[in-house]
């Protein structure tokens, strides 16, 4: 890509001070909707460029938007700032780099879902950029960007940062409502939806930090200009998240629908050392595991085509492993991360996250018998589906793809212990 | 008593969420108690209830929940390594075990000292600069990213300097 669309502070230095960032068209997207359009002409406008939710699921945004509760007020806007799916931290970057961007998207999506008030939930590991979040924001009330009556007319828009304590399920949206209202983060029972029942009983909007980052752009640029990148159904830039076994791991900006292959061994300088590629996590944690062929490199990295070979997207945080990685170890991890993570309140992801590592660290500690790989699979298949949100189906994924696409990493360790 | 020497920041907390939906300060209070404490003592955790109106087990509950939360005082500093997938691929529980080598301790232990607590967690966002962890004290949280073993025993040294001279 010739221009950084999210990742703008690679492009212009400073871009985290407002004045720099103003001097560079920033907030006037926000100005432009709060005096000339309706909050349904920016919900149309969202949902022409077809912005997908860039958190995992990959909802479209501007239709999200559309199902809050008609003429229900207050509403709240909350950003997921949770970051926390093992391999992702591209939303750090933008809230630490181009913090203002994301405020001004949160300030666009306030406007459209007629919120006054907006929360930022950041994961509590974030301390240090909260605290930054906090001074912008500051900034932002200085200029009269924030506060009552912006623009000169009658919309006004407070924004707080909420500190999360520590629990990776708060990225689930109906979890980090629960915890941003005091309680234990555990994901309620839908229906009712967030738009209907959210924040304090409120109609509500949760959406990620990079989804919130594209608002600014296609506000300014617009709906046909967005849809020039990307795919047909994917389009967009999206930040993806690169890590484990390559020579550059770190944030690569690309149009939805580039390939593995570009992404690793062009941007990523391929696999470290100049081993093999052997596994790719597309997902973080949460999808299945794919094994690296030509066919899965070449796919291209978008919300169709990923399922098409039997994965996800999700946050695009690419985990690479090269051929030296035994992946019964790599499912032993996943499955110590998901049973530490379980919120306990659903049998299924409960006891079958706890199983699951154990099973999976007898294997490692070499105690178990061949029998405990049908054992691991059964457990995995028996939650499947069963799982009161994400979280337990996405425990089970690593496992069953992981024995599907290399059973012999798990039998080198199960001998006939007869 | 909290309220006796942080009735501003008490204040400045409660003013974020609506005035009938004061439990969502709960968590920036329990915050508050353990930089203030060390840990979340069961006086904190009473004090907090009184003052969102909530029963006390609404509030202690949580301390087993959040990670970050704490209810008992270990090392002045806490450690905490992110040996999760992505770091692990690159080097991180290696790190981890030299690094509490080096300290005489095992993985979730203290230095006789008290100084210091080494902790593996889980992933912290910072996969692309591992071997990295967060440094819990009693003011806050910070990152420390592309470590290695010596930058972490120079780091945990200045600690030290910093505990002598309180």
């Amino acid at each position: 890509m010739t221009e950084y669309i999210l990742l703008r502070h690679r492009d212009i230095e400073g871009i985290d001070q407002l004045e720099v960032y103003r001097k560079n068209g920033g907030y006037e997207a926000f100005e432009q909707v709060v005096k000339k359009q309706t909050p349904q002409q920016v919900i149309d406008e969202v949902k022409a460029a077809g912005l997908r939710g860039r958190g995992g699921a990959g909802f479209p945004t501007g239709v999200k938007w559309s199902f809050l509760t008609p003429d229900v007020y207050p509403r709240y806007v909350v950003a997921n700032a949770d970051e926390s799916e093992p391999g992702t931290f591209k939303d750090r970057e933008i809230m630490e780099h181009n913090p203002y961007q994301f405020l001004e998207g949160v300030a666009i999506c306030a406007y459209a879902a007629q919120a006054n008030v907006a929360y930022v939930y950041c994961r509590g590991e974030f301390w240090d950029l909260a605290h930054r979040l906090e001074t912008k924001i500051e900034a932002l009330y200085e200029a009269k960007l924030l506060g009552k009556k912006l623009f000169g007319t009658d919309f006004s828009l407070d924004i707080y940062v909420h500190l999360g304590a520590g629990a990776y399920i708060c990225g689930e949206e109906t979890a980090l409502l629960e915890s941003l209202e005091g309680k234990l983060g555990q994901p309620r029972l839908r229906p009712p939806f967030p738009a209907a029942e959210g924040l304090f009983a409120k109609p509500t909007v949760v959406n990620n930090v990079e989804t919130l980052t594209n608002l600014p752009p296609i506000i300014t640029r617009g709906a046909d200009w967005y849809r020039t990148i990307g795919t047909e159904k994917s389009p967009g830039p999206k930040v993806f998240s690169l890590s484990g076994h390559v020579e550059r791991p770190g944030n690569y900006e690309l149009p939805l629908g580039s390939t593995f292959r570009e992404l690793i061994y062009e941007h990523g300088g391929g696999i470290r050392g100049g081993r093999r590629i052997k596994g790719i996590m597309p997902a973080g944690a949460s999808a299945p595991l794919l094994a690296a062929t030509d066919e899965v490199l070449d796919t291209p990295m978008d919300y169709e085509s990923v399922p098409a070979i039997g994965s996800q997207l999700g946050s695009a945080s690419i985990i690479v492993m090269d051929e030296s990685v035994d992946i019964s170890w790599m499912v032993y991890k996943t499955s110590s991360f998901f049973k530490h993570e379980s919120c306990g309140k659903c049998t299924p992801c409960r006891e079958g996250t706890y199983w699951m590592y154990h099973v999976t660290k007898r294997i490692q500690e070499g105690n178990a018998s061949p029998e405990d790989i049908e054992l691991l699979d059964s457990v995995a298949r028996g939650i499947q589906g069963k799982c009161l949100c994400a979280l337990g189906e996405f425990a089970l994924m690593p496992v069953i793809s992981g024995i599907e696409h290399f059973r012999a990493d798990f039998q080198t360790h199960t001998g006939d212990r007869t | 008593m909290l309220a006796d020497n942080h009735q501003a920041e008490i204040e400045r907390i409660l003013s974020k969420y609506p005035p009938d939906q004061k439990r969502a300060a709960v968590l920036p209070l329990l915050y508050l108690a353990q930089h203030t404490y060390g840990c979340i003592t069961e006086d904190a955790i009473d004090e907090i209830a009184a003052l969102l109106e909530l029963d006390p087990t609404q509030v202690g509950g949580l301390t087993g929940f959040y990670t970050l939360l704490h209810d008992k005082q270990e090392g002045k500093y806490r450690i905490q390594i992110c040996t999760d997938l992505p770091c692990a691929l690159r080097g991180a529980e290696a790190f981890a075990k030299e690094v509490c080598t080096n300290l005489g301790i095992q993985l979730g232990e203290t230095t006789d000292d008290g100084l210091v607590t080494v902790e593996g967690v889980m992933c912290l966002a910072g996969c692309d600069k591992a071997p990295m962890f967060q440094l819990q004290d009693d003011e806050g949280i910070h990152y420390h990213e592309n470590q290695d073993v010596s930058s972490t025993m120079g780091l945990i040294e200045e600690l030290r300097q910093r505990g002598s001279d309180d």
